[in-house]
C-alpha cells in the first residue's frame, strides 16, 4: 500500500492503495466514480475508456503509480453540465440501449474528435473498434460521431 | 380489465401522501437535443394507484413496473399510462418501481412480453386515475362529468371557463372510489403512444451516474467474488485459503453451497456450479489478486461424469473423460441427429411422398453454445441481517428470485426487498438469479452489506449458455419440381429448437416434424429468442436453398406457400397469421427494391416469434474472406409501435447482434473447460464489421402491440448465410460462419 495523489478532473484526489491497482479499480472503489465501467479487464472492451492527458486509454490497464503527475479526464468530468458535443449528439440520437458501454464509447469518440475533428467513416471504424456494444449501437454511434463533428466544425 | 382484477392489481391505490421520495434517483425528461427541462420539486405527492402519483404541482411519477435491460420499457411502459392518462409527458418523471407483487404482475423481463402483457393494465391504470382526477374536479365545480375534458393534465369546463390542473385536484381525488369501469382512448386520438420519446435515462447515461447494479456502493459494503471449478463436470474437493487470507484488505475465504440438493428449487434456479470458493475483502482489485492465491483442489462430480460417459459410450467413442469436448457432441448431435426421432407433428403422408419424390434435398445445420457476455458481468447487492434481506441490482426475474431467496434463507417473503437496477444487458442471462441468491448466503454469512462481482472471466465461463443445436431438412420434389413434402428433424445439447407448428408447417400437404435431445453437465438456458435463434437461420437458409433447386425467387417462393396456408391451411393448429406473415416480407422487397440490381449480393429471411413478424434483406459483399455488410432492410410488424425511434433502435441492435453471433461468436470446451474466456478469445461483432446501414420499415395496422427484443435477432442469421451464398457460392450451415470461410482461406 502506498499514498498516491492524482488529477482527477481537475481535482486533486489522495488515496491509499497498491501500486499495482489499475486506475479503473481506484475509480470505482476508492473515489466512487463509477461512470467509468469495468467490462474485462484486459483491454478488449473499451468500457473503461477514460482521457490521459488528452488521449483515450483503457483505466483498466494504468496502474495507479503511472497515473501520477498527469491529466486524466472521467466521463463524470467530461463536460460540466453534460452538454459536451459528443454527449449532446448521444442524447439527439438517443443511442444507448442497455447504456453500459457507453461512457466508454463516448470516451473514446470524444479522444478521437479532439485529434481528428473531420473523421472519415474509416476513421470511425477504426477509433471506435476497440470499443464493444453488445447490444450493438453501432450505427447510432457513427451518427453521432458525426454529428459531434460537425457542430464542431 | 373489469373492475375486479384491476383492483386487485392496484391493491395499494388511494394511499394518499408518500413520503421519503427519492428526487434523485429519478430522471426528468429531456427535450429534443438534450436540454433538461426545470422540474420543481412537489411539496405533496397523492398516489392514486399502484402505477403513478400526483405531486400538488402537476408533476407526475409514473413507475416503470418492469426490469430495464436495454429494451428501453423504462420510457416505453410509462409512455402508455401517461397516455392515458392525458398529461404532457415533459410533466412525467420515470421511477424503477421495486419489487411489488400486490400492485403489479409479471415483472419480468423475457420472451419479448413486457409491453405485450403490460398493454391493458398500464393503459387501465392511466385511464382510472385520470377518471379519478375529473371525477374529483366534477364534484368540486358541481357539475357533470360529461362535461368535463382534459389535455396535458388540465381540466376544463366546457360549459364555463373554469380549469384546474392535476396537481390542485390531486389531493381530492384519491379519496373517489375507483371507477368500475374505465374507458380506453381510441387509438387515433394517442398523442404519446407512437410519437418518439427518448431514453428517460439517457442523461444519466452519458454522464456516467451510477445506474447499474455494479455501480452500487453501500457505508461498510464489503466485496465478494468467486472461484468455480474450472470444467463442468468439476466440483470442490479441498482448499487452502492461508495465503490468501492473509492479503492486504482480505476479509475471509470459505465455500457456500447455492443450491443444496434438499433446497425446493424454481424455475430460475440454474446455475453452472452449486458449490462454489467466496473471497470477500475491502476492494474488487485486493479480492482479484487473492483470488489467484487460493489453492483449491477440484475432483470429478461422479454423478456428472456418468451421464457423458453413457453418451460418449452409446456413440462407440473410445477413451471416455466423461468431460465434456466440443469434437464429442458435435459427432454425437449428427450422428442422433440423422436417427428416427420423437415425432411431434405429421401431415398428410409424408412418408410415402418421400418414397414417390423425384428428387430429394437434405441439409443440416449445426450452431454452438453462446455466452450472453451482457456487458455488465453479474454483480449483486446483498444486505441479509436481523431476519431482514436488501437485495439490489440487475435481474430479470425478480419475483422468482425472491422465492429462492425465501427458501434458501429462510426469510420471510415480506422480509425480502427486491429493488432492480437498470441492467448492462440481459439477454437471458439475468432470467437466472443464482447470483443474487449467492450474495444473500455471502452476506447472511459474512454478517456485512456485501457486493458480489463477477470478473469477466467469471462471467463468461460461469455460463448458463444457449444450447447447442443441430437440425436436418429435407425437402421432397416431384418430376415438375413441385414440392410435395417437408420434413425437418430437430435436436440439442439438452433441449431441442423445434417449434412444429411454425411455418412452414401449415402450407405444405405432407410435414413431419420430429425433435430429439441429449444430457449435458453445460448449464443453458434462454438467450435472446431461445430456440428461434438457430432454427429461424436454418429454416430460412434450407427455404433459400430449396427455392433455387425449384428456380423460383426466394420471396416469391416463401410468399406462395404463406398464400397456401392463409387460404387452405394443412392442419388445425399453425401458430402464425399467414398473411402478417407476408406483409412483412413484401414491405421488405418493396422497400429494399428487390428486383434491382445493386452489384451487392442479397439474402433474404422472414420469421415469427415472440408475436412479432420480421422480414429482413441483407445486403454484403465479400474481400478476402471477409464479409462487409452494406445494408440491411427490415420489416417489422408488431402491431401499435409505442416509440418508434426506440423501436427502431431495438430492430438495428437484434440485426447486428444476429450478425455478429452468426458469424463470429462461440463457446467451446475442451474436456468440460470452457476454452473462451474473455474478448480477447471470444469475439464479439465489432463496430468495423457492422452493417453501414439499416433501414427499419414498420406495418402499421393498429393491432395491439408485441415485443421487439428477440423478434429482429433470429431471422437475420437466415438472410446472413443466403446472401453469404450469393456472394462466395458457397453454403454456410454451421455457424460460427467465419470460421468456415477461413478454412477456406487456408486449404
Ligand atoms: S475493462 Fe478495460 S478495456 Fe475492458
Ligand atoms: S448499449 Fe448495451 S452494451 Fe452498448
Amino acid at each position: 500500500m502506498a499514498e498516491f495523489s492524482i488529477n482527477i478532473n481537475g481535482e486533486k484526489h489522495n488515496v491509499n492503495v497498491d501500486p499495482s491497482t489499475p486506475l479503473l479499480w481506484v475509480l470505482r472503489d476508492h473515489l466512487k466514480m463509477v461512470g467509468t465501467k469495468y467490462g474485462c479487464g484486459i483491454a478488449q472492451c473499451g468500457a473503461c475508456t477514460v482521457h490521459f492527458n488528452g488521449t483515450a486509454v483503457r483505466s483498466c490497464q494504468l496502474p495507479i503509480s503511472a497515473a501520477i503527475d498527469n491529466k486524466i479526464t472521467t466521463i463524470e468530468g467530461l463536460s460540466e453540465h453534460g452538454d459536451h458535443p459528443v454527449q449532446k449528439a448521444w442524447l439527439e440520437h438517443d443511442v444507448p440501449q442497455c447504456g453500459y458501454c457507453q461512457a466508454g464509447q463516448i470516451m473514446t469518440a470524444s479522444a478521437l474528435l479532439k485529434q481528428n475533428p473531420n473523421p472519415s467513416d474509416k476513421d470511425i471504424d477504426n477509433a471506435m473498434s476497440g470499443n464493444i456494444c453488445r447490444c450493438g449501437t453501432y450505427i447510432r454511434i457513427k451518427a453521432a460521431i458525426k454529428t459531434a463533428s460537425d457542430s464542431q466544425l | 380489465m373489469g373492475r375486479r382484477s384491476f383492483i386487485k392489481s392496484v391493491s395499494l391505490a388511494g394511499g394518499g401522501l408518500i413520503i421519503g421520495f427519492n428526487w434523485l434517483a429519478c430522471q426528468g425528461p429531456t427535450e429534443e437535443g438534450g436540454k433538461e427541462l426545470a422540474m420543481q420539486m412537489p411539496e405533496e405527492w397523492f398516489e392514486l394507484n399502484g402505477y403513478l402519483k400526483i405531486g400538488d404541482n402537476g408533476i407526475v411519477t409514473i413507475y416503470s413496473p418492469n426490469p430495464e435491460i436495454g429494451q428501453n420499457v423504462k420510457t416505453s411502459m410509462p409512455m402508455i399510462v401517461a397516455e392515458e392518462l392525458d398529461v404532457d409527458w415533459n410533466n412525467v418523471v420515470v421511477e424503477q418501481a421495486p419489487l411489488n407483487t400486490e400492485v403489479f404482475t409479471r415483472q419480468l423481463a423475457g420472451g419479448s412480453q413486457s409491453i405485450r402483457q403490460g398493454w391493458q393494465s398500464l393503459r387501465t391504470a392511466g385511464a382510472t386515475a385520470r377518471q379519478m382526477l375529473l371525477t374529483a374536479a366534477a364534484k368540486q365545480w358541481e357539475v357533470p362529468v360529461s362535461e368535463l375534458s382534459v389535455e396535458n393534465g388540465i381540466i376544463s369546463h366546457k360549459n364555463s371557463d373554469r380549469t384546474i390542473g392535476y396537481g390542485e385536484i390531486a389531493k381530492a381525488a384519491v379519496n373517489v372510489e375507483i371507477p368500475e369501469v374505465v374507458e380506453l382512448k381510441n387509438i387515433d386520438s394517442f398523442k404519446i403512444i407512437g410519437t418518439s420519446r427518448k431514453n428517460v435515462d439517457a442523461k444519466k447515461i452519458v454522464t456516467g451516474q451510477p445506474l447499474f447494479g455494479i455501480d452500487t456502493f453501500k457505508e461498510g459494503m464489503l466485496i465478494a467474488m468467486i472461484v468455480q471449478p474450472p470444467a463442468f463436470g468439476m466440483e470442490f474437493k479441498t482448499m487452502d485459503a492461508a495465503k490468501a487470507k492473509g492479503m492486504p484488505g482480505i476479509k475471509d475465504v470459505f465455500t457456500i453451497d447455492t443450491y443444496p440438493d434438499d433446497m425446493e428449487k424454481e424455475w430460475s434456479d440454474v446455475a453452472a456450479f452449486s458449490k462454489l470458493v467466496v473471497v470477500v475483502g475491502e476492494s474488487t482489485w485486493q479480492v482479484m489478486q487473492a483470488k489467484k492465491e487460493v489453492k483449491v483442489e477440484w475432483d470429478l462430480n461422479p454423478k456428472l461424469v456418468k451421464q457423458i460417459e453413457i453418451l460418449e459410450k452409446s456413440a462407440g467413442m473410445d477413451g471416455v473423460s466423461g468431460l465434456e469436448s466440443t469434437s464429442i457432441y458435435m459427432t454425437l448431435m449428427s450422428d442422433v441427429g440423422s436417427k428416427k426421432s420423437e415425432i411431434v407433428r405429421r401431415d398428410g403422408n409424408p412418408e410415402k411422398a418421400f418414397e414417390n419424390a423425384a428428387r430429394v434435398i437434405e441439409r443440416s445445420y449445426t450452431c454452438p453454445f453462446l455466452s450472453h457476455n451482457c456487458m455488465e458481468p453479474m454483480n449483486f447487492f446483498a444486505d441479509v441481517s436481523g431476519g431482514k434481506a436488501e437485495l439490489l441490482g440487475p435481474i430479470q426475474t425478480p419475483e422468482f428470485a425472491e422465492k429462492s431467496v425465501n427458501k434458501r434463507l429462510g426469510l420471510d417473503l415480506e422480509n425480502i426487498d427486491i429493488q432492480m437496477t437498470r441492467m448492462g444487458g440481459g439477454f437471458g442471462r439475468r432470467l437466472y438469479g443464482h447470483f443474487l441468491v449467492e450474495a444473500a448466503v455471502i452476506s447472511e454469512k459474512m454478517g456485512t452489506p456485501i457486493k458480489l462481482v463477477y470478473s469477466r472471466e467469471d462471467d463468461m465461463t460461469n455460463g448458463v449458455y444457449r444450447p447447442a443445436y443441430h437440425v436436418t431438412y429435407r425437402a421432397a420434389l416431384d418430376a415438375n419440381n413441385k414440392l410435395t413434402a417437408f420434413h425437418v428433424n430437430a435436436g440439442g445439447i439438452p433441449e431441442s429448437p423445434l417449434f412444429a407448428n411454425r411455418f412452414p408447417a401449415g402450407a405444405i400437404e405432407n410435414y413431419l416434424a420430429e425433435s430429439w435431445s441429449m444430457e449435458s453437465n453445460i448449464s443453458t438456458g434462454a438467450f435472446r429468442a431461445p430456440r428461434s435463434n438457430f432454427i429461424a437461420g436454418a429454416e430460412q437458409s434450407f427455404l433459400d436453398e430449396l427455392s433455387e433447386e425449384m428456380d423460383q425467387d426466394p420471396i416469391q417462393f416463401r410468399l406462395d406457400l404463406l398464400d397456401r396456408a392463409g387460404k387452405n391451411p394443412v392442419g388445425e393448429e399453425n401458430d402464425y397469421d399467414a398473411a402478417r406473415y407476408a406483409g412483412v416480407l413484401k414491405l421488405a422487397r418493396d422497400k429494399s427494391g428487390w428486383n434491382n440490381n445493386t452489384g451487392l449480393s442479397r439474402g433474404v429471411a422472414a420469421y415469427y416469434c415472440h408475436n412479432s413478424y420480421v422480414a429482413q434483406i441483407l445486403d454484403l459483399s465479400v474481400k478476402n474472406n471477409q464479409p462487409s455488410v452494406d445494408k440491411v432492410t427490415c420489416a417489422v410488424d408488431c402491431g401499435i409501435v409505442v416509440n418508434p425511434d426506440a423501436a427502431k433502435n431495438m430492430v438495428e441492435g437484434g440485426t447486428i447482434d444476429g450478425i455478429g453471433h452468426a458469424l463470429y461468436s462461440e463457446m467451446t470446451f475442451k474436456d468440460g473447460v470452457p476454452q473462451q474466456s474473455n474478448f480477447d478469445t471470444y469475439r464479439l461483432i465489432r463496430h468495423k464489421e457492422a452493417p453501414k446501414t439499416i433501414d427499419v420499415h414498420f406495418i402499421e395496422n393498429g393491432i395491439d402491440p408485441t415485443g421487439l427484443g428477440e423478434p429482429p435477432f433470429p431471422p437475420i442469421q437466415g438472410a446472413l448465410a443466403n446472401a453469404l451464398y450469393k456472394a462466395t457460392g458457397k453454403r454456410f450451415y454451421d455457424q460460427p460462419f467465419i470460421s468456415h470461410m477461413q478454412d477456406d482461406l487456408k486449404t
